[in-house]
């Protein structure tokens, strides 16, 4: 029996009652929710509740980092709202809204917090500091934390603006930019717990960088944070569950081809010097492979799940299901793409080299769908403009 | 199935190999990445659109070549059609090769494997028990089904196996992802109507090119199962029972099994100016049941009888407009001459010896446009209604121009404003027509007459020519008669082409010598007669009692009479000899509706429903099977456990110690006691 040099893989420890009590906590929070707000609810968005309460309850109940999260950002979610009350003018005088939680502030914080994040992570790999990569955790904690207070916060703002402006802060490039930074960095804590190795969290904060500076560009130079109404289109429940399945599936392909980086560069390394830094400080190559593996799956699976809503939506909003839309059929192309990826894992057994490769390409094929699409071409989906 | 006695065996192995190959992994693969490369086709090429615009874009000889391979409808041509039944045929054959297989695995719990191949496996543990082996084998049994294990003794000569697997569904992933594919297909190949193309090419229907103007019977489509994507446009108080179907080169009418009246079409916007909602109130009227009152919006169709009803878009239905027509080139009359007529209508204006067709392209409620007159270019501001138009004269030339109702401030001071271009392709210019002091046009027009006044200038030249001579005592007959001449001819000279023409005149008639004293004594004597010219006919009132209001009225008519000369030196430009001020307009609006039904939509739903399931379960649901083997030895019992998972290894480290234990644990391990 061989041992294999990672043998295990962390599923986690939750006691009994930690585990009991959050999934308490969440029904009395949905219960709470559907009595206060009964009379307002529609179907839909009692569904999405009970739904919401089902699905953090499960991501909760063995990941006490994800509790933690969960507890803080609706604490200081509700305490900005609170600050704010009817006034969105507080945002400029009040201490804690114009400095820390107002959206903006909060948004602010998140991308310094994330371009810290990326430089203890790589600190911490290249001087073999484990403290140094926990650091590097804490900062991307705290990164997320940030920038889902101020997408929770955005929120209550666009309803202070004025009721119909109001809405689900996932409507606009800018927007989506701030949910794709937060899932990926979500999803990418919820794989260094499972797979209990830090080395890789520079490489997947290198790309949540990349969208940061992208975003902070978009706020100077184009004024883009300002919260618009929503034109007609977008006006659909759709919208809320769309989107967001969407950026799980860019989300874990950004990190797949992010591993894909650090596999071709530790394989290179090996390949010219083996006792050289890369090639030591990196998980193994089977870790990476499955990490991809994993990854690209879950991608895959919540990738199929929105272009489906989407094919929803768009037989509700523009009549018809499909219509070889620029962006429908980019969707397409990346689902293809990542079928016949996970066909020649599947079915092939391929590994190594080309399948990272392969990922990395997909990165590319995705970047285009999401924004290329926006950028040059012309279509039905052109809510998200440069 | 397959009898290899069989003298054709040549034959049947070729059917053989296609089957091989049409089920091959390789060739899946490559359709599927053969789909995605045809697919980006259709995205950078803008499809369906006009053929004129190809041929522009791409000139004779791409264009053929590029029609040719369908590239101007990709997703409809023959072999991107091909790919995808390709691709259909691929996975049917991948999914009938397998699914006997999975079906079996499914339920099979392999009761046939020995203690060798199990010693074989990665995941195995061995331990000894005091109880006898049947009790044993129940007692794993047991707690194998209690941990969701779907278990079974299979009692052999000298030993007892347990089998027990979960997550057999896995299997059930592979075949309904590939099932749904196949479906979705089928579910969109109804909704594209494959026969009403079969009857476009064999020409039992007839696609309207709208260049004839009869519509042949055969481009009426009749009420039925098909499935169709069309769309309505119904002015307001309006109803139809006939959609159109865009088709290359022309439409069909598809009638439909009830009328859409549109009662009313609303906008409404958002404070800042971006739009908020689109709706229209409908009622459907069919022989069978009571007429629908509803109302649709974007994202809220109405679903009726299996067809839908969209709103998709909107536009004039035939606004009236009252027009004041000021002539721009004449002396005669009392204008303005008011005028009625219809968005989209074309109608004749006689202007002496001028005939105008005038077609009124469209009408707009708001205009709602960045401000210039905001430091911010985001501002956005309400200009108030406008209508575009053009002017077609006898040539067949027409210009297009769009007229704002209400004038525009402009540092501080009101202009109509008039925009006027040759081509589409071209940036409006615009002409700024001053308002006076009356807020309106009538002190212009009025200035604007007295310059085509023949006599008026006549005089006028004569009282400034006699003046100016008086005052260098000047006797020279020839002199009066060529100064008065030159006046009149400056001002002709300026309300034909403006100050462009005179100074051209400046520029290319006189010696180069005198051009430098001679030009601003021109340009002065110009405007010396344009100012007399204009004084002579003023409509501005002063009050006797207040100097201060009357300084206030000498500086708005002062800067009047500039804008005035300013806007009949760029006339020339303008290239109408009308302006058409739009008085009053009562707005109807048509609402654009999507009229659909596909019969494949709940198939395709059906797919994406197996298809999500299908994912899910195949990520998500690993298949593990576990087995032991108990035999009895001299003591008590050995138990030899094994297990394995049909995704990565790796995964099932853990779990296969926790199984164990719990499994140790029940049957209780006698060595370790």
């Amino acid at each position: 029996m061989t041992i294999n040099s990672v043998n295990t893989m962390y599923t986690g420890t939750s006691t009994p009652m930690a585990r009991w009590s959050w999934r308490g906590l969440m029904a009395l929070a949905a219960v709470t929710l559907l009595v206060l707000y009964s009379s307002v609810f529609d179907s839909y968005e009692i569904g999405i509740v009970i739904l919401a309460a089902v699905g953090f309850s499960f991501l909760g109940q063995n990941w006490s980092g994800f509790r933690q999260h969960f507890v803080v950002v609706t604490a200081l979610s509700f305490f900005a709202i609170w600050l704010y009350g009817q006034d969105l003018g507080l945002a400029e005088s009040n201490f804690f809204l114009k400095y820390l939680i107002s959206s903006q502030s909060a948004f602010m914080w998140m991308s310094a917090l994330f371009v810290m994040a990326t430089f203890a992570y790589f600190a911490g790999l290249f001087m073999r500091s484990s403290f140094t990569e926990k650091v590097g955790s804490a900062l991307t904690w705290s990164a997320t934390t940030m920038g889902l207070v101020g997408l929770m916060v955005r929120w209550r703002e666009s309803y202070l603006i004025s009721p119909d402006v109001g809405h689900i802060p996932v409507s606009n490039l800018y927007e989506v930019f701030i949910l794709f930074a937060v899932i990926t960095a979500l999803l990418y804590l919820y794989y260094e717990r499972r797979y209990q190795t830090r080395s890789l969290g520079g490489f997947v904060l290198l790309i949540i960088t990349a969208a940061v500076v992208f975003q902070l560009w978009y706020t100077f130079g184009k004024g883009a944070h300002e919260i618009q109404p929503l034109v007609p289109a977008l006006q659909s429940y759709w919208m809320k569950i769309h989107v967001p399945a969407n950026f799980v599936g860019y989300g874990t392909f950004a990190i797949a081809a992010m591993i894909g980086v650090a596999y071709l560069l530790k394989s290179w390394q090996q390949n010219i010097n083996p006792q050289g830094l890369l090639a030591n400080v990196l998980p193994d190559f089977s870790v990476m492979d499955d990490l991809m593996y994993k990854a690209i799956a879950l991608g895959f699976a919540f990738f199929t799940l929105a272009t489906i809503l989407g094919a929803l939506w768009a037989a509700e909003a523009w009549g018809g299901y499909w219509s070889w839309d620029p962006k429908e059929t980019w969707a397409l192309i990346v689902w293809l793409n990542y079928a016949a990826w996970l066909h020649m894992r599947m079915s092939k057994g391929w590994n190594g080299n080309p399948m990272a490769w392969w990922a990395v390409i997909g990165l590319f094929v995705t970047l285009f769908a999401f924004l290329g699409v926006n950028m040059f071409l012309s279509g039905l989906h052109s809510y998200g403009e440069l | 199935m397959s009898d290899d006695s069989n003298p054709n065996t040549r034959h049947h192995t070729l059917g053989q190999r296609l089957f091989q190959f049409l089920g091959s992994m390789d060739l899946a693969i490559t359709l599927l990445l053969a789909l995605a490369i045809a697919s980006i086709i259709g995205t950078v090429l803008q499809q369906n659109q006009p053929y004129a615009d190809y041929l522009i874009k791409f000139g004779p000889f791409w264009f053929d070549i590029f029609e040719s391979a369908g590239l101007y409808d990709v997703y409809g041509a023959s072999w991107f059609l091909a790919i995808l039944t390709l691709l259909v045929v691929s996975t049917s054959v991948c999914l009938i090769r397998n699914t006997p297989s999975m079906i079996k695995d499914m339920r099979n719990l392999r009761t046939h494997v020995q203690s060798k191949s199990l010693r074989a496996m990665h995941h195995q543990k061995q331990w000894s028990v005091d109880a006898d082996a049947g009790n044993s084998a129940t007692i794993l049994e047991a707690t194998l089904s209690n941990l969701g294990f779907r278990a079974k003794q299979t009692v052999k000569s000298d030993e007892i196996l347990v089998s027990a697997m979960r997550g057999g569904m896995n299997r059930l992933g592979y075949i309904l992802t590939h099932l749904a594919i196949i479906i979705i297909c089928i579910g969109g190949l109804i909704d594209s109507n494959p026969a009403l193309k079969l009857a476009v090419w064999t020409e039992k229907v007839k696609v309207h090119d709208f260049a004839t103007k009869t519509i042949s019977p055969k481009s009426y489509l009749a009420a039925g199962t098909k499935a169709f994507r069309a769309s309505m446009i119904i002015a307001e108080g309006r109803s139809s029972g006939t959609a159109l179907i865009a088709m290359k080169g022309g439409a069909l009418f598809q009638r439909l099994p009830f009328s859409i009246e549109v009662k009313d079409f609303r906008m409404e916007h958002y404070k800042t100016g971006q739009p908020k909602s689109y709706e229209t109130d409908l009622v459907i009227r069919d022989d069978s049941s009571e007429p629908l009152e509803t109302t649709i919006s974007v994202n809220h169709p109405l679903f009726y009888k299996g067809y839908t009803i969209y709103q998709s878009s909107f536009e004039d239905g035939g606004s009236v407009l009252t027009l004041n027509i000021w002539p721009l080139n004449s002396s005669a009359g009392s204008p303005p001459v008011e005028f009625e007529t219809n968005v989209f209508k074309n109608s004749d204006i006689s202007w002496g010896e001028q005939n105008l067709g005038l077609e009124v392209l469209s009408f707009r409620l708001f205009n709602i446009n960045p401000d210039p007159t905001d430091d911010d270019p985001n501002r956005q501001r309400n200009f108030g209604p406008s209508f575009d138009y053009k002017l077609r004269k006898d040539t067949g030339e027409a210009l297009e121009y769009t007229n704002y109702m209400l004038p525009i401030k402009r540092n501080g001071r009101e202009y109509y404003l008039s925009g006027v271009r040759s081509s589409v392709a071209e940036p409006f210019g615009y002409l700024y027509l001053p308002v006076d002091i009356d807020g309106g046009l009538t002190h212009f027009s009025h200035f604007l007459q007295r310059l085509h006044d023949e006599n008026i200038v006549n005089d006028i030249a004569h009282t400034m020519m006699t003046e100016t001579l008086a005052e260098i005592n000047n006797q020279d007959k020839k002199l009066e008669q060529s100064l008065q001449e030159t006046l009149t001819m400056l001002v002709t000279m300026f309300v034909e082409g403006g100050f462009a023409s005179v100074g051209e005149f400046i520029e290319t008639t006189l010696p180069e010598a005198e051009k430098e004293t001679l030009g601003p004594a021109y340009l002065s004597m110009l405007r010396e007669m344009l100012s007399r010219i204009y004084l002579g006919g003023t409509l501005y009132k002063y009050g006797t009692d207040d100097p201060e209001e009357n300084a206030k009225i000498q500086q708005a008519e002062l800067l009047f009479f500039q804008d005035a000369v300013d806007a009949v030196s760029s006339l020339s430009q303008y290239g109408s000899p009308l302006f058409l001020e739009l008085s009053d307009y009562e707005h109807v609006e048509a609402s654009g509706l999507q009229v659909t039904h596909s019969p494949g939509q709940p198939i395709v739903y059906l797919g994406c429903a197996f298809l999500i399931i299908g994912v899910f379960l195949l990520f998500y649901l690993p298949q593990r099977r576990f087995w032991a083997i108990v035999k009895a030895n001299n003591s008590g019992t050995d138990v030899l456990l094994a297990g394995m998972s049909n995704r990565n290894p790796r995964e099932i480290d853990l779990f296969f110690e926790q199984v164990a234990e719990q499994l140790e644990t029940a049957t209780g391990n006698s060595e370790t006691r």
